[in-house]
C-alpha cells in the first residue's frame, strides 16, 4: 500500500510522521491464519499478552476475544502458546 | 517500594495499545512482544526513546508510526543520552512550575547492540548521574537489524554471520557481557532481568522500575525467529526455556540487594527442576552446529559457565 | 530607540560567551569540557550551582552525549545551548547532522582548535569548517564582543520558525577564549525580551491534528523515523529552504540587536572595511580580521587602497553580499586558516572562487593558508600579503595561486 509520495513542500518538517501503521496492513503477509475454537477457548487472554503485533484483542462489547486479520503476520505464538490448545494454524 | 499492583490480563487487555499494530516487525518478533508487555505496565504520561536498531526501524517507516506515545530516535550509542536531555528538561520545567503534569515516564529502549557495545557509554553516564528514567534492554543477542552479526550480549558457541560457525572456530569464542551485574555495580535503585514468557513478571518488574526515583534498568531476553533459527512460533517457548535451564536467571536486584524472582526460585529451591543447557541449544539454529562430536565440548563449556552463574547468582541471592 | 546603558566588564571571550547564555534564558546546558572551551562550562556550572540560573545543567560523560541531551532537551520544548572545540566538535559530528535534521535550535559556542593529530590545542578553523555541510548556521567572531552579542543573537536566529536551525558560533581558541577584553554587556532584562521565549511552531502529526512541534504526552508525535529513497531527499529540501531563507533573517536580528546594544557588524553576514574603493583587499574569517584591519589602516595611511572583507556569517553563504561588497577590488587574498587535504586551496577560497565565477567582476583571487595549529599570524606577514597583492595588481599576474604562509620548510 503505496501512498501517494508529496513533495518537500506538503510534508511535515523534521521528518514528523503523519500516518499510523494501523494503516499499513500486515496481514498479507501471513502463510497461516490462527483459527480459533471457541469450545476449548477459555478467553484467558494469553494470546493476547504474548502476540507480537497486538492483533488479539480484548473487545468488552461482544466479552470476547478479537483477532484482528488485517494485522495478524501468522506467526503462531499464539497456537504455541495456549493452554487450551484452542487455535490452529491452517494454511490461507 | 510502592503499592503492590495486582492486574488480571483483562485489566491489560482495557489498556491501550501504546504499539499500534501495522508495525513491521517480522512474525513471531521477541522484541514487538516484549515492548507490547513493558507499555502495558505503564502508568500515566510517557516520553519514550528508542536507539537505533530493529524495534526502531519497523516502528517508524516513514511516513508511519506505531507509537501512540511521544517518541524520538536520534542515533544508535546515544539512546541513553536521548534519556538524559528529556528528563533534565522535564526536571527544569517542574523546578519551574511549567509542567502541566504531576510527572512523566521516561523510558529508553535499546536493543543489544546499542546497550552492551557502542551504547554502554552513554548508558554509564547517565546513570552516573542518576537520571529518573527506565532503561529497557530488549536483548536479542546479536546485531539483528543490520543482518545478524555478533554483538556483546551474543551467548558463548553462537552463530552469527560476524562469529560464524566455522570449521576452525565454530561460533563466538566470548562469553555474554553480564550487563545487568555492571548495572548493579553502578549502584543504581533497580535492576532486573525479565523474559517475555514470564509476562506477569516483566510487567511487574517494568511497573517497579519506573517507580523507582532514579535511573531502573530492566533487562529482557528477547528471542529473535530470524536471528537464532527457529519457527516463528517457538519466540515465547525459548524465552522459557532460557529461564528454565538456568541460562537466563529471572532476578531483580533492588539497591544492590539481589533476589531471586519466583521463576527461577522455584528451581533454586527444587534443582531437580533445572532443565540442561543442552535443551535450551537443541531447538535453536544458531546452536546447531556443536552437536557433532569435534564441538561437544563448547555444549560442556557452556553448561559449566550456566551452572558457574547461576551458582554464582545464588550467593548474591543468599541461597547458597 | 536610544542605546542603552551598558556595564562594562574584563572578560574573556568564555566568559563572555557564558555569561551571554546566562542572561539568554537558557533551560538546559549539557556540556563537556575540551581546552580551549573550558572556562565557558566552568563559569556556566558556577552559575547553576550558585543559584544565578535555574537552567539545569548535565555534566555529560562526553561532547556526543552533550549535543545529543541538547538535541532531545530541545525537542521537549527547551531552550539549550552547548560548547566545544576541535576533537569534542569532530566527535558530536554525527549528532551535528541529527541535529540539524531534527530541527533542533540548538546554540552552540565553538572555541575554534585544530584537529589531531597530532594533538594542538591551538586555534585553527579546522574544526568547524569541516562541519559546513552538516545544516548549522555558522558565524564567526571577531572578538569577545561580538561573542557575547552574537550568542544572543544566536538564539534569536535558531529559534526563528521560518529558519529552525541549529546555530554554532566560533571564536578563536585562545586568541578570544582566554584573552581578557572589555566587553560591554546589556542588562539582562534586555537580553531576556530580546531571546524572548522559545516559541514552538505546529506541524501535523499522525493523528490527523495539527500540534505544537514538541515532545509531548498531551500530542504525540514521532521523531527521527527511518527514511527510504522515497522521502529523504525530501526532507533534506525542506533544510536548504531554511537555510535560504536564514540570510534575511540573520540581517534583521543583528539590526534590531544593533538599535539596543549600538554594536554592529557589517550587515551581520558581512562585515566590510574600508572596502568601498579599495583595489586590494583581504577576505579573513576570525580574529585575525582584526590584526588585519590595523594593517589596513597603516596602509591606507600610506595612500594604498587597501581594504578587508570580514565574513561573519560563513552558512549560509551570503554570496551576493560579497560580491556587492567587492566591486572596486582588482586583486584579492582569501585568508583560510584551515586547509582541506587533496583540494586546491582551503575552504574558503572555495567558497570565494565558485561565488565570482559567474560574477561580473573578475579580481585576481589567491589563497593563504594560515595560523594552523594557532600559528601566530602577525602584521608583517599580512602586510607580505598586501604585498603580494600590490605586485598581483601591478603586474596583473597572480604568482603562486595558494600558498602558506608563515610555517617553516
Amino acid at each position: 500500500m503505496r501512498t501517494e509520495q508529496k513533495g518537500w513542500k506538503e510534508i511535515p518538517i523534521a521528518g514528523v510522521c503523519w500516518l499510523p501503521s494501523t494503516e499499513y496492513i500486515t496481514g498479507d503477509w501471513r502463510t497461516f491464519r490462527p483459527v480459533r475454537d471457541l469450545e476449548k477457548c477459555n478467553k484467558c487472554l494469553i494470546c493476547f499478552i504474548q502476540c507480537p503485533d497486538g492483533a488479539i484483542q480484548w473487545k468488552s462489547e461482544i466479552e470476547d476475544i478479537e483477532f484482528s486479520y488485517q494485522y495478524c503476520k501468522g506467526c503462531g505464538i499464539c497456537a504455541n502458546e495456549c493452554p487450551k490448545k484452542a487455535i490452529e494454524m491452517v494454511l490461507e | 517500594m510502592a503499592v503492590e499492583w495486582k492486574f488480571t490480563l483483562k485489566d491489560l487487555a482495557e489498556k491501550p495499545e501504546l504499539l499500534m499494530p501495522g508495525h513491521r516487525a517480522c512474525a513471531g518478533c521477541g522484541p514487538a512482544t516484549t515492548y507490547r508487555q513493558i507499555l502495558k505496565a505503564t502508568r500515566g504520561p510517557i516520553i519514550a526513546t528508542n536507539a537505533t536498531g530493529c524495534i526502531e526501524v519497523v516502528t517508524t517507516i516513514y511516513p508511519y508510526t506505531s507509537w501512540r506515545i511521544p517518541w524520538i530516535h536520534t542515533a544508535f550509542e546515544n539512546v541513553a543520552a536521548n534519556a538524559a536531555g528529556i528528563e533534565a528538561t522535564l526536571k527544569v520545567m517542574k523546578k519551574r512550575g511549567q509542567l502541566k503534569y504531576d510527572h512523566v515516564d521516561v523510558i529508553a529502549f535499546a536493543g543489544d547492540g546499542g546497550t552492551y557495545d557502542i551504547g554502554i557509554q552513554a548508558l554509564s553516564g547517565a546513570v552516573e548521574r542518576g537520571h529518573d528514567f527506565l532503561y529497557v534492554l530488549y536483548d536479542n543477542e546479536a546485531y539483528m537489524n543490520t543482518g545478524i552479526q555478533r554483538s556483546g550480549g551474543t551467548p558463548h558457541g553462537a552463530w552469527t554471520t560476524t562469529s560464524p560457525a566455522g570449521r576452525v572456530i565454530p561460533g563466538k569464542p566470548e562469553y555474554k557481557k553480564p550487563i545487568a551485574d555492571i548495572m548493579v555495580a553502578h549502584g543504581i535503585p533497580y535492576v532486573a532481568t525479565a523474559s517475555p514468557a514470564y509476562w506477569r513478571d516483566l510487567i511487574t518488574k517494568t511497573r517497579k522500575a519506573l517507580e523507582v526515583a532514579g535511573p531502573a534498568f530492566l533487562h529482557a531476553l528477547a528471542p529473535c525467529p530470524r536471528g537464532w533459527r527457529y519457527d516463528t512460533s517457538k519466540t515465547i517457548e525459548i524465552a522459557r526455556l532460557a529461564v528454565e535451564t538456568c541460562f537466563f536467571p529471572l532476578w531483580e536486584a533492588v539497591d544492590g540487594e539481589y533476589s531471586l524472582s519466583a521463576p527461577s526460585k522455584v528451581i533454586a529451591l527444587k534443582p531437580e527442576l533445572k532443565k540442561p543447557v543442552r535443551e535450551y541449544l537443541k531447538v535453536q539454529g544458531r546452536f546447531q552446529h556443536l552437536f557433532v562430536p569435534e564441538f561437544e565440548h563448547v555444549i560442556d563449556e557452556i553448561q559449566r559457565n550456566v551452572d558457574k552463574s547461576w551458582r554464582r547468582l545464588l550467593k548474591k541471592c543468599g541461597m547458597a | 530607540m536610544a542605546t542603552l546603558k551598558q556595564k562594562t566588564l574584563a572578560l574573556n571571550g568564555n566568559e563572555a560567551v557564558a555569561y551571554a547564555v546566562k542572561q539568554s534564558n537558557v533551560d538546559v546546558v549539557a556540556a563537556y569540557p575540551i581546552t580551549p572551551q573550558t572556562i565557558i562550562v566552568e563559569r556556566f556550572s558556577e552559575y547553576v550551582h550558585n543559584g544565578e540560573v535555574d537552567a539545569e545543567f548535565v555534566c555529560v560523560e562526553s561532547e556526543h552525549s552533550a549535543l545529543t541531551a541538547c538535541l532531545t532537551a530541545a525537542t521537549v520544548g527547551a531552550r539549550t545551548f552547548t560548547a566545544s572545540a576541535s576533537a569534542g566538535l569532530a566527535l558530536m559530528h554525527e549528532i551535528l547532522y541529527v541535529t540539524s535534521g531534527c530541527r533542533a535550535p540548538v546554540v552552540m559556542a565553538i572555541a575554534s582548535r585544530a584537529l589531531s593529530a597530532p594533538i594542538c590545542i591551538h586555534c585553527d578553523h579546522s574544526d568547524s569548517m569541516v562541519e559546513r555541510d552538516a545544516g548549522w548556521i555558522q558565524i564567526y567572531v571577531e572578538n569577545s564582543q561580538e561573542a557575547y552579542d552574537s550568542i544572543i543573537q544566536a538564539f534569536r536566529i535558531a529559534e526563528h520558525p521560518d529558519i529552525l536551525l541549529p546555530t554554532m558560533v566560533m571564536l578563536d581558541g585562545f586568541f578570544l577564549s582566554h584573552t581578557l577584553e572589555s566587553v560591554n554587556v546589556l542588562p539582562e532584562e534586555t537580553v531576556r525580551q530580546f531571546v524572548g521565549t522559545r516559541q514552538i511552531p505546529l506541524v501535523r502529526g499522525h493523528e490527523a491534528k495539527v500540534v505544537p512541534f514538541k515532545l509531548d504526552p498531551e500530542n504525540p508525535l514521532t521523531m527521527g523515523p527511518l527514511d527510504l529513497y522515497d522521502y529523504y531527499f525530501e526532507h533534506k529540501m525542506q533544510q536548504d529552504a531554511a537555510m535560504q531563507t536564514a540570510p534575511q533573517i540573520i540581517k534583521r536580528v543583528h539590526e534590531e540587536y544593533g538599535e539596543i546594544s549600538g554594536r554592529r557588524y557589517g550587515n551581520g553576514l558581512i562585515e566590510p572595511y574600508r572596502l568601498e574603493d579599495a583595489e586590494i583587499a583581504t577576505i579573513c574569517v576570525g580574529s585575525t580580521a582584526g590584526t588585519t584591519k590595523t594593517v589596513v589602516d597603516q596602509l591606507r595611511d600610506k595612500g594604498i587602497k587597501a581594504g578587508l572583507l570580514r565574513i561573519r556569517t560563513f552558512r549560509p553563504f551570503p554570496t551576493q553580499d560579497i560580491l556587492n561588497a567587492l566591486e572596486a577590488v582588482k586583486a584579492l587574498a582569501v585568508m583560510d586558516r584551515s586547509h582541506s587535504f587533496g583540494a586546491q586551496g582551503g575552504p574558503i577560497f572555495h567558497e570565494i572562487r565558485h561565488s565570482l565565477y559567474d560574477a561580473s567582476i573578475r579580481p585576481h583571487t589567491v589563497n593563504y593558508i594560515y595560523g594552523l595549529g594557532g600559528r601566530d599570524m602577525p602584521q608583517d606577514l599580512i602586510h607580505q600579503i598586501y604585498k603580494d597583492l600590490q605586485r598581483t595588481l601591478e603586474t596583473k599576474r597572480v604568482e603562486r595561486l595558494v600558498q602558506f604562509i608563515g610555517v617553516r620548510e
